[in-house]
């Protein structure tokens, strides 16, 4: 009985949430994918059924024949999306880099800093990242904006003498993901420093290395998988962010999450939508996959 | 590790300055008497007395509070049942598919979560609202809970479990006797992560929701739109301020009660 019980608890610690994810992660690509082959229609769902699951599989067959991949020649046909997709990994690639150049300096700082301080230190790198994303996006706003606080203040100690123009542009864009997604680089930056051996540093001073070229040498490299960590945390949302862009980007900011938003609430075309979203997955397979493997192997390390 | 340098601590101040600073300026002008939210006019607490007759904010709030108490606990009961299958059972089929699922959603852009997710709830005929909204957030949000929880438990003592197995306990009472005491500040703490996850969220829920159901982020992002006013900015304080309240307590509880664990762990040695 006993038995019966744990064999069944076992199963149940691995099923549920198991289960749970395959229908509501896993699945939804496939519908996602689906839809993506279907005609936009006029009708609720806006879109024609593609296939019945419960048409058997003749009724599948016969559907099949009705796929069509003109949502995704669309796609090609209208420079807008490539251009969207194009920009958004730049745009992306241009902000992780400046998050990793000033998330560098503070995890360091934070790895020498006394033991007795790093956990309050820590806190404070987390705390902003419970606070709503929403509202650190907004505040940002009121800084940037051409009257905003940033330029008064630059205006009266008299550095500039014409308000900056930074909300509407990239820059603002890039502000606003570096602000955002700081707290991601710094954690696991600061927990491989933390973990180093810092005796490594020490020898490679005594033998008569500068301090730079010990930094570079032997910390930077032995920190190489916290960098690699933080840098795909921030790249891959970044890529399909929707929220900094819509809010502090400009009319003429392409980014590939706020063009799916478009296509969606705008222009209801659902397929479309689809397609766009099926597309902006197959790029990010790639670095999620990488993402996964670090994280297992960081799970590993611990054991 | 004496050689916390000039630079070491420059970079920590203006990094903090950085993160703290934006935050700080949106508090001291939700206080603004002007409606400019640029140009400080005097203090007045007048924003958050229109607060209380917005009606529409009022209700937004109240389905956003009632979707995080629900989504964060069924993710809280989700994400560790997750947890504990990466950690205790290291071999099963689909194993690799399964901590796949469990990572991918950290990083998946929000705009495909929320679209596939509304393109399942159209297939299966639920009807949007409430509760697809819900359903939606326990799915994102478990993920993180069961990586808060995985950490707790990689750091686990596995002899005690065994022990307690050896000794006649069935699985479950282990898991409620042993298991689940020594991981419940990792469990709480996810709570309150999956819990402010769900109620700052936007995106998943714009795509999830039906008429009749607005979470309060959608409603602020729809001012927002619309330009920076002193409301918004106290809608923000208050929320910030119940936030940092709440992480704090949780920080207290959690230091509590490991201080009272190692107590107890050093009576038990000394008997």
């Amino acid at each position: 009985m006993a038995r019966v019980a744990s064999a069944l608890f076992s199963r149940l610690v691995i099923i549920i949430p198991y289960a749970w994810l395959l229908f509501f992660f896993l699945i939804p690509f496939f519908i996602v994918f689906r839809i993506s082959l279907s005609q936009t229609a006029v009708a609720m769902p806006p879109y024609t059924p593609v296939f019945d699951l419960f048409g058997g599989l003749s009724g599948v067959m016969e559907k099949a024949r009705e796929f069509s991949f003109d949502n995704y020649v669309w796609l090609t046909e209208d420079a807008l999306y490539f251009n969207a997709y194009v920009s958004s990994v730049i745009i992306a690639g241009i902000s992780t880099i400046l998050t990793l150049m000033i998330a560098y300096p503070i995890a360091y700082g934070m790895a020498k800093a006394p033991k007795s301080i790093r956990p309050t230190l820590l806190m404070l790198v987390i705390l902003p990242f419970w606070t709503s994303f929403l509202i650190r996006v907004y505040a940002w706003i009121a800084i940037l904006k051409p009257e905003g606080l940033l330029n008064q203040f630059l205006m009266s100690i008299n550095v500039i003498d014409q308000p900056l123009i930074i909300l509407n542009t990239n820059w603002a864009i890039y502000i606003g993901i570096v602000y955002s997604y700081l707290p991601f680089m710094v954690l696991p930056i600061y927990s491989s420093l933390e973990k180093m051996d810092h005796t490594l540093t020490e020898a490679a001073l005594d033998l008569g290395c500068t301090p730079f070229s010990a930094f570079w040498r032997v910390t930077f490299p032995l920190s190489l998988a916290g960098v690699v960590a933080g840098c795909l945390l921030v790249f891959i949302p970044a890529v399909g962010e929707f929220v900094i862009p819509d809010l502090l980007g400009g009319s003429e900011t392409l980014m590939i999450g706020k063009t799916l938003w478009n296509e969606f609430n705008a222009n209801r075309d659902w397929p479309v939508s689809s397609a766009v979203a099926t597309i902006l997955l197959l790029i990010l397979v790639i670095p999620i996959v990488f993402f996964q493997n670090a994280q297992a192997k960081a799970d590993g390390e611990g054991r | 590790m004496g050689n916390w340098s000039r630079f070491n601590i420059a970079s920590i101040v203006l990094g903090f300055g950085f993160l703290y600073l934006p935050i700080v300026l949106l508090v001291i002008f939700s206080f603004n008497e002007s409606k400019l939210v640029t140009v400080w006019a005097g203090f007045s607490t007048k924003w958050y007395a229109q607060l209380w007759h917005n009606q529409a904010l009022l209700d937004a709030a109240w389905v956003t509070i009632r979707v995080a108490l629900i989504s964060a606990t069924c993710a809280t009961v989700l994400g560790t049942l997750a947890a504990l299958a990466l950690v205790r059972y290291t071999r099963f089929r689909g194993r690799m598919l399964f901590s796949g699922m469990v990572y991918a959603p950290l990083v998946m852009p929000e705009v495909i979560t929320g679209l596939s997710l509304l393109l399942l709830f159209v297939a299966i005929g639920l009807d949007r609202g409430f509760w697809t909204i819900t359903l939606a957030h326990i799915t994102f949000t478990m993920c993180f809970v069961a990586v808060v929880v995985q950490s707790r438990l990689l750091s686990f003592d596995q002899s005690i479990e065994e022990a307690a197995l050896d000794l006649g306990a069935t699985p479950v009472r282990t898991f409620f006797a042993i298991t689940l005491p020594v991981i419940a500040p990792a469990v709480f703490s996810g709570w309150v992560l999956a819990f402010t996850l769900s109620l700052d969220d936007l995106v998943i829920s714009s795509f999830t929701t039906g008429p009749g159901a607005t979470t309060l982020p959608m409603k602020i992002y729809s001012q927002v739109r619309l330009g920076v006013t002193p409301e918004i900015n106290a809608i923000c304080t208050i929320l910030i301020g119940i936030v940092a309240i709440g992480v704090v307590v949780a920080s207290i509880v959690t230091k509590q009660r490991e201080a009272q664990r190692e107590k107890d762990e050093r009576a038990a040695f000394a008997q």
